[in-house]
């Protein structure tokens, strides 16, 4: 495996700066967007509008970020042509940032659906699903974060193959409710923004599992988008 | 209607379209020119290159990268046997071009310049007019009819993209031309007599950026008709003009491939170190 933390060493100290800055800048963007997820989860449990009106308003700020650390990124291409390892990194901090920024979304539509959920009057049924899959997916945004930071290729297929686990998750609550919905069709409304706020959360796993698919790239140089996770199992275990 | 659609269909993307991807190209595909077999070279008791294995494309272009003092430019220069007229150097192993050792007796080494030109840094025109610079080679063939000559004149300076610029101008000194046309005028020179390789030791960079430019616009095309191999200090050149690179450190090949992977995504630490500017 190529040697961690390349990012340092180069013969003008300035294009380590720039190169450590963006890298900082996008972890940081990151720890804001897992914040941002957790307490989207956080508010729809306790419906908490208050909590979930910062979350719509924080999703401003991680929206500037992406548009900031991305032109900090094209500076960076058109001043100093970054080659191999740097290339890979300027590229995928790029690429991670719209995923960041997708996760932002998503996380300000389930602070959306937890104050329409509480205007309906909530639910009589437990949403422990959100509880769930909310943790889990905050979880694997941590995890493709930290694969990132530590160029952890393992990590980075752990997150991808939680991603599996989420999804089937996410099947087996929407069975659920459905069938809540069928027996008392008075919650149909309520219901409905669980689903929204579940499917938001379930996207969040996505873009989660396309972080640690950068991250792979990043290390390997090797590209596992649309690849199944046998493939990119074979691909983080190759030694050359 | 029912030719609109076939329009409509050859223009579809589908996953044929798309091909393979570039960086797939691999020089096992590639017809071979040169070939260099275990290669040894010594200036005196000092070892510039060692056992150096690798083939050069035909009709591709091929860049050694590499800091100073690597061996690249020795290399280059064993392609056409400059090295012979250092007097303390001396050559183990083999070149052949076509299939045949150019370090054989037999082989005749002016024909063997003929056959691999080569351009400098500095360009490096005769003070001669524009025309009889192009025309010397064929000269000392002893080819001197003036109808021959004026067309292959013609046709050289236009395989250089110099035509335009001095057809109205054919008989003036070649030394009051511009750094980067008298740099086409020495490659149109060399072209003259129908070379199959060119080798180019940082042709371009005494230049300007424009005329730089122009130079690399012209070794895409000249790759139509030669093999290019091409020694340069600008990684940025060699990642935008060649489809191999070979990067070189202290007289030893250490990593060669397909441009787009070399630049993307090498293999070696060394050359990772170097074309990320980590080498020091």
């Amino acid at each position: 495996m190529k040697e961690k933390n390349t990012y340092t060493h180069h013969i003008s100290q300035q294009f380590n700066t720039e190169l450590d800055d963006i890298k900082t800048r996008m972890l940081e963007m990151g720890g804001l967007v897992e914040k941002q997820v957790a307490d989207a989860t956080n508010a729809f449990m306790q419906l908490d509008t208050g909590l979930a009106e910062e979350v719509r308003k924080g999703d401003a700020l991680v929206n500037a970020l992406e548009v900031s650390i991305d032109e900090d990124c094209t500076i960076i291409l058109a001043r100093r042509q970054p080659a191999a390892s740097d290339l890979r990194l300027v590229l995928s901090i790029s690429k991670i940032l719209s995923d960041l920024e997708r996760m932002g979304d998503e996380a300000s539509k389930v602070a959306d659906s937890a104050i329409k959920l509480t205007e309906l009057g909530g639910l009589p049924r437990s949403v422990l699903e959100i509880r769930h899959i909310g943790d889990h997916v905050a979880g694997m945004v941590r995890g493709s974060l930290d694969a990132f930071a530590r160029l952890d290729i393992d990590l980075a297929l752990e997150v991808a193959e939680e991603d599996k686990a989420v999804d089937l998750e996410y099947g087996t609550a929407m069975r659920s409710l459905v069938t809540y919905m069928i027996e008392d069709p008075r919650t149909i409304s309520s219901v409905l923004q669980v689903m929204w706020a579940l499917r938001s959360l379930e996207r969040v796993g996505d873009h989660a599992r396309n972080i640690a698919e950068h991250v792979i790239y990043l290390v390997k140089g090797a590209n596992v988008r649309h690849v199944n996770i046998e493939e990119m199992a074979a691909t983080v275990q190759d030694q050359s | 209607m029912t030719t609109d659609k076939a329009a409509v269909k050859s223009h579809a993307i589908n996953m044929e379209s798309l091909g393979r991807n570039r960086s797939e190209q691999s020089i096992h595909d590639e017809d071979i020119t040169l070939s260099v077999d275990n290669l040894d070279l010594y200036y005196g008791e000092k070892q510039a290159l060692f056992d150096v294995n690798m083939v050069i494309p035909r009709k591709k272009v091929t860049a050694f990268i590499g800091p100073s003092g690597c061996g690249k430019s020795t290399l280059l220069r064993c392609f056409n046997r400059m090295n012979d007229l250092v007097d303390t150097c001396r050559v183990d192993g083999g070149i052949s071009l076509d299939g045949s050792n150019i370090y054989d007796k037999r082989v005749d080494v002016a024909t063997l310049r003929r056959r691999v030109g080569m351009v400098f840094q500095k360009p490096n025109p005769f003070p001669k007019s524009i025309y009889e610079n192009v025309a010397y080679g064929l000269r000392i063939q002893g080819i001197n009819k003036k109808r021959v000559l004026d067309e292959v004149v013609e046709r050289s300076l236009r395989g250089a993209a110099l035509w335009d610029e001095v057809k109205d101008r054919l008989h003036d000194n070649a030394l009051g031309m511009s750094g980067g046309q008298q740099q086409r005028l020495v490659i149109a020179r060399t072209i003259a007599v129908e070379p199959e390789v060119l080798l180019l030791d940082e042709p371009a960079s005494a230049l300007d950026p424009i005329s730089t430019l122009k130079i690399e616009e012209l070794i895409y095309e000249l790759k139509d008709k030669y093999t290019i191999v091409i020694v340069t200090h600008n990684m940025q050149q060699a990642a935008r003009v060649s489809d191999y690179t070979a990067f070189m450190y202290i007289g030893k090949l250490i990593e060669f491939d397909n441009t787009d992977v070399l630049f993307t995504n090498p293999t070696n630490k060394q050359t990772e170190d170097y074309i990320t500017g980590r080498y020091g």
